[in-house]
């Protein structure tokens, strides 16, 4: 069967939205080699090149202690997600690597409460490639604005 | 004459009580305390944190900042020097400069009609002044040297800008007095910073709420189980409060002891703090000596709304702007050195995941303040208990105390008569 890359990184991008507006946490690092990158940042920083993130991991094993500590350690109200993705760009393939952007919407759901537009923004992604998955070297969260409304427990 | 009839209009919800040790709640919603805060406290005699002076490398930088409600341009002048003044024309009041920063050779030019400003907030053009042909045009009488946006009072310290408003502010050494500032010197001193991130935080809450959780070293080691946990902060391990004389200002320190506690009045009191917790990756807590005196913790708070903070490597400045009685922006810049080894850069960039909007230690406070803000909602003629450790403002040897949220209220009283 042919290489499908847009296929496998559409499928990949809807199941990551899926797994965290499911609650899934716990398998949110899976979907990134072991030796990612993850940063979120925003457009701002990201134009001065400015290099810390609102969060920064180089490792997957820092994404679980992410989710550990969201799940043990850190106080927030219930909140949940709901992404809204579009479709991934492809911006180069290498045949290993396959670099794409992808534009998102987050709402974000307080308790029981109001839907409200929690983030907007791109995905700066890097892919490994093999014949039937694709799995996140990189990805850089780069929302629109700087600003983040009260607290940012959930991964985008 | 107005600011005294607010306050005793707010007073008349329910006295203040004389002792540091209770804060009625309306101050936290009153829209009269709010409006008289921007004149006693934001306009009034105090010194706002502005920027670094490292933002505003070369002469024509700027950028654009809040203190309180006014919106303030803050720029390298073409002499070297560093100039604040309010971001509002002098003619019809409309916003000089919508860039947030930027570089300008040439003056400040006003969208509406043109009005031209230097680096200085000097008035230095008026289109049209003297008409169209003859027609039209100012007055003779009018002197382009009278009007202007108000000019701020700036004070460098330790690469730090300050700004004021106030022509009675004492200078800022005096101000932070010698132990302040040496806690500023501790961190900044001798060395260029670099920002490395800058954020915003949109606090659902009031600003003095944010205030009082960053003077509270008493929460700090139950809220947060991240620090506990990783022994970062413990009220046990040796540490202390300073609270200044005028009670305004404030530090918190303390320094790791890996060896220490265990058994300590956390586990007897049965507060979430054992919970045998571990890092899949404990890259995050693995710094660099940075500071021989070896405290891993020390968070700093000039009144009224600039804090400093060192946690192990992670260093930011954050600035406080209310913009409403129940809402509060908190700015965040993360700060790296110019001699960083790039090691030591990604150490930091690492452990900024302990604080910020996300941070491991910091994202409850963010909320937290909000809890407080619906909690008070029909609460306005109550007040807070602020008791532990005592009555008094004043510097603390254990951290097991609310000396300096009193020191806060001490300073806020005094600046707003109450």
């Amino acid at each position: 069967m042919a290489r499908d890359p847009f296929r496998l990184i559409a499928q990949a991008q809807a199941d990551y939205a899926r797994c965290i507006d499911d609650d899934r946490l716990e398998a949110w690092p899976d979907f990134f080699s072991e030796s990612c990158v993850y940063k979120i940042t925003t457009a701002e920083n990201l134009r001065e090149g400015l290099e810390a993130g609102i969060i920064f991991a180089n490792s997957r094993d820092m994404l679980r202690d992410r989710v550990s500590a969201l799940r043990e350690a850190n106080i927030y109200e219930r909140q949940s997600y709901r992404h809204i993705l579009g479709q991934p760009y492809i911006l180069s393939d290498d045949g290993a690597e396959v670099r794409t952007e992808t534009s998102f919407l987050v709402v974000r759901i307080v308790q029981d409460g109001d839907p409200q537009i929690y983030a907007t923004g791109r995905y700066l992604d890097v892919y490994a490639m093999s014949d039937d998955v694709a799995m996140l070297n990189q990805r850089i969260v780069v929302c629109d604005s700087s600003r983040i409304n009260t607290l940012l427990a959930i991964p985008l | 004459m107005t600011q005294h009839l607010t306050a005793e209009s707010a007073a008349a919800k329910s006295a203040w009580p004389p002792a540091l040790t209770r804060v009625p709640y309306w101050v936290f919603q009153d829209e009269a305390i709010y409006r008289a805060e921007q004149e006693k406290i934001f306009r009034g005699p105090n010194w706002h944190y502005l920027g670094l002076t490292e933002e505003l490398p070369k002469p024509g930088d700027f950028r654009t900042t809040k203190v309180g409600d006014a919106s303030v341009i803050v720029t390298r002048g073409l002499d070297g020097g560093i100039y604040a003044f309010e971001n509002r024309c002098a003619h019809r009041g409309a916003l000089i400069c919508l860039d947030k920063h930027g570089h300008r050779e040439k003056d400040f030019a006003c969208a509406y009609h043109g009005w031209t400003y230097d680096k200085k907030g000097n008035l230095t053009g008026v289109a049209f002044k003297n008409g169209v042909k003859g027609k039209g045009g100012m007055p003779a009488s009018f002197r382009m040297e009278e009007h202007g946006p108000r000019k701020l009072r700036v004070a460098l310290f330790q690469g730090l800008i300050f700004g004021s408003f106030s022509d009675a502010v004492p200078p800022i050494e005096d101000c932070l007095g010698g132990e302040i500032s040496s806690r500023i010197k501790r961190v900044l001193g001798g060395r260029v910073p670099v920002v490395i991130g800058r954020f915003t935080q949109v606090l659902p809450n009031n600003w003095k709420l944010y205030i009082e959780n960053v003077k509270d070293s008493y929460h700090a080691s139950i809220l947060h189980l991240f620090f506990t946990t990783f022994q970062l902060n413990r009220l046990s391990q040796k540490g202390a409060i300073i609270v200044d004389a005028s009670g305004g200002h404030h530090v918190s320190y303390s320094m790791i002891d890996r060896q220490e506690d265990k058994d300590s009045e956390y586990s007897r009191q049965r507060l979430r703090s054992d919970s045998g917790y571990r890092l899949a990756d404990p890259s995050l807590l693995e710094g660099f000596e940075e500071f021989p005196d070896g405290i891993s913790l020390q968070i700093l708070s000039v009144f009224p709304t600039f804090v400093l903070q060192q946690i192990q490597n992670a260093i930011a400045v954050r600035q406080i702007v209310p913009s409403s009685p129940s809402q509060t922006d908190l700015n965040w810049t993360y700060i790296g050195f110019a001699d960083d080894t790039p090691a030591q850069r990604l150490i930091r960039i690492k452990q900024c995941n302990l604080v910020g909007p996300a941070g491991y230690i910091s994202m409850e406070d963010g909320c937290i303040g909000g809890f407080v803000q619906r909690g008070i909602a029909a609460a306005a003629d109550k007040e807070s208990v602020v008791e532990m450790g005592g009555s008094r403002a004043e510097s603390s040897d254990s951290r097991v105390t609310e000396a300096s949220v009193r020191g806060f209220w001490k300073a806020y009283r005094a600046c707003l008569n109450l």
